[in-house]
């Protein structure tokens, strides 16, 4: 681990954690918005028919790069009946809140922020701040849009958290564990041994598994797109009917913050549900390290996998934004209620039934 | 509970289908044309900025007339014998010196009706469609070729030729008239008081 290593180098825990603590944010999520923004422009561009962002640099890939130097010099425009505290503070907690996930998520066996075994249900519970932190930006911004999207908002995070948890409940009844390390370290090995296809035990339960697991994903992959306020369930922000939602007032930097947050998001989800069903870090043709028996390889190729396997469900998440219109705020909540949450007390019966027998 | 499922297996079904539509969209070329660098290929006949060829021009006055909005401004001398104004390229001998040409692009109507009558084609529809200005006096266009002393000039010229002519012609009706007046005294005697409305 990454702190070990860390630790006999400066011999100061202080400085260790940190340093650890640190280095997902500046060698990870940072750069991994940057690129995202620009992927994101691409996808949608090309999806269209377009080209999308082209003078800045070749294809326009400095593009990123210019938009934030733009952001850093604007002005911090500030309204004058606004909550001044509470407003300045929303953007912090909606990103500690998106960046405390990425605390327990391993990005390869030998990093991660935190061992918890609480691990799954740490994560679901901390990304309830991005819910607080919205909700506080729409009610201090005094502004009847911006309050219409933070409530939006708190009504589909907390409805969708529903489904998310119970499928999340399914998972550890198989797994037998809540920490993601454990869970990734469980699915070792070939890619059939990845949840998706019922997991490393061989037998009749994992050909009953395999399906069960299909839909599990599939609802997990949908809820927690909504919790992150992604196209086809961003009605929070819907453009066409409340301007920006909950960050109608904010400009500048304040409001790249909540851009850098959605971007993290949208990774911290794609990651879980790749930890969860896809094997986390986990290659899925074995290791080039321990082919040539190489050590220190195999950490490395473990992050590039979880990195593709994150960036893939981006890619699957920009995918679906382009495709579907948004949702109605009733056609959401009958989604979430009558079809998602039902299915998932199936399954959740279901697979607790094959896990007892 | 059968359209229960038959509904969610349609949600999943539709959007299946939609993400196969914008997947294939994924890999169409672009129809983005990049405008400044690249420039979209304009219909064969085009009606943009105008242009007059001032050495065709022989002043006719057509497109002045043709026009629809009034943009189009002509001033013409006419020039003095003797004086060489050149031939243009379809043969006509031009007689005309033009000392104003002015087109108010902004008045502008692009309708193209000028164009037609011109006897000599020498104003025509160039392929030119960027041509914004931040003065607004900046779009009238001056195509006359002559300098502002060779317009005075020419207008000098022509205004001494005129005076000249008409001296020339006075001094022709005098002598005119007094021919008359002399053949007048001869023919007869009855005819003698009209003598005193000969000009002196």
């Amino acid at each position: 681990m990454i702190y070990d290593w860390l630790y006999s180098l400066t011999g100061s825990e202080m400085i260790a954690i940190g340093v650890q603590s640190l280095l997902p944010l500046y060698l990870f999520i940072l750069p991994f918005a940057l690129v995202a923004v620009l992927l994101e422009r691409k996808v949608a561009a090309h999806m269209q028919d377009r080209l999308g962002p082209m003078r800045v640099g070749y294809h326009g890939l400095l593009q990123t790069i210019a938009d934030i130097l733009k952001l850093l010099q604007k002005e911090d425009t500030v309204a004058a009946d606004i909550d001044k505290k509470f407003f300045d503070l929303s953007p912090l907690l909606v990103f500690a809140g998106s960046y405390a996930a990425f605390a327990a998520i391993p990005f390869s066996g030998a990093f991660m922020g935190s061992n918890i075994d609480l691990g799954i249900i740490y994560i679901v519970a901390v990304t309830g701040l991005v819910v607080a932190g919205i909700l506080m930006g729409g009610w201090a911004s005094n502004n009847k849009y911006s309050l219409l999207g933070a409530m939006r908002a708190a009504a589909q995070i907390i409805s969708f958290e529903i489904p998310t948890l119970l499928i999340v409940v399914t998972v550890i009844m198989i797994t037998g564990t809540m920490n993601l390390y454990t869970m990734s370290e469980w699915q070792t090995g070939y890619f059939w041994n990845w949840l998706i296809l019922g997991g490393p035990d061989f037998g009749i339960a994992k050909i009953l598994l395999t399906p069960l697991m299909l839909m599990a994903f599939l609802i997990i992959f949908l809820s927690t797109l909504a919790e992150v306020n992604r196209t086809p369930f961003d009605i929070p922000e819907a453009e066409s009917e409340i301007v920006a939602g909950y960050h109608t007032e904010y400009s500048g930097m304040k409001f790249a913050i909540f851009f850098l947050a959605e971007y993290a998001n949208m990774f911290a989800i794609s990651a879980v549900v790749s930890a969860l069903f896809f094997g986390g870090y986990q290659s899925p043709f074995g290791y080039l390290g321990n082919l040539l028996e190489i050590g220190w390889l195999i950490p490395i190729e473990q992050f590039f996998w979880f990195t593709a396997k994150g960036v893939f469900f981006v890619l699957v998440q920009m995918w679906l934004r382009w495709t579907l219109p948004r949702f109605r705020v009733d056609q959401l909540m009958s989604f979430c209620w009558k079809y998602l949450i039902p299915i998932s007390f199936v399954l959740l019966l279901l697979v607790g039934l094959i896990t007892v027998l | 509970m059968k359209n229960y499922i038959l509904k969610f297996w349609q949600i999943l079904f539709t959007i299946m289908i939609g993400m196969k539509v914008t997947f294939r969209h994924l890999f169409i070329p672009a129809v983005t044309i990049q405008y400044p660098t690249v420039r979209p290929e304009m219909p064969e006949r085009e009606r943009n900025r105008l242009y007059v060829n001032m050495d065709d021009c022989i002043g006719c006055l057509q497109c002045e007339r043709a026009c629809p909005v009034n943009c189009i401004e002509i001033e013409i001398v006419k020039s003095i014998p003797g004086e060489d104004l050149g031939i243009t390229s379809n043969g006509k001998k031009k007689a005309l010196w033009v000392t104003k040409f002015d087109i108010d692009i902004a008045k502008c109507c692009y309708c193209e009706l000028c164009v037609f009558p011109c006897p000599t084609d020498c104003i025509y529809m160039t392929d030119v469609y960027e041509f914004s200005e931040f003065e607004r006096d900046n779009f009238i266009y001056d195509f006359v070729t002559l300098t502002p002393d060779e317009k005075e000039e020419k207008k000098k010229n022509y205004e001494e030729f005129k005076l000249k002519k008409e001296a020339e012609k006075a001094i022709a009706a005098e002598k005119k008239a007094e021919e008359e007046a002399a053949k007048k005294k001869e023919s007869g005697t009855e005819s003698e008081n009209t003598t005193d409305d000969k000009p002196e």
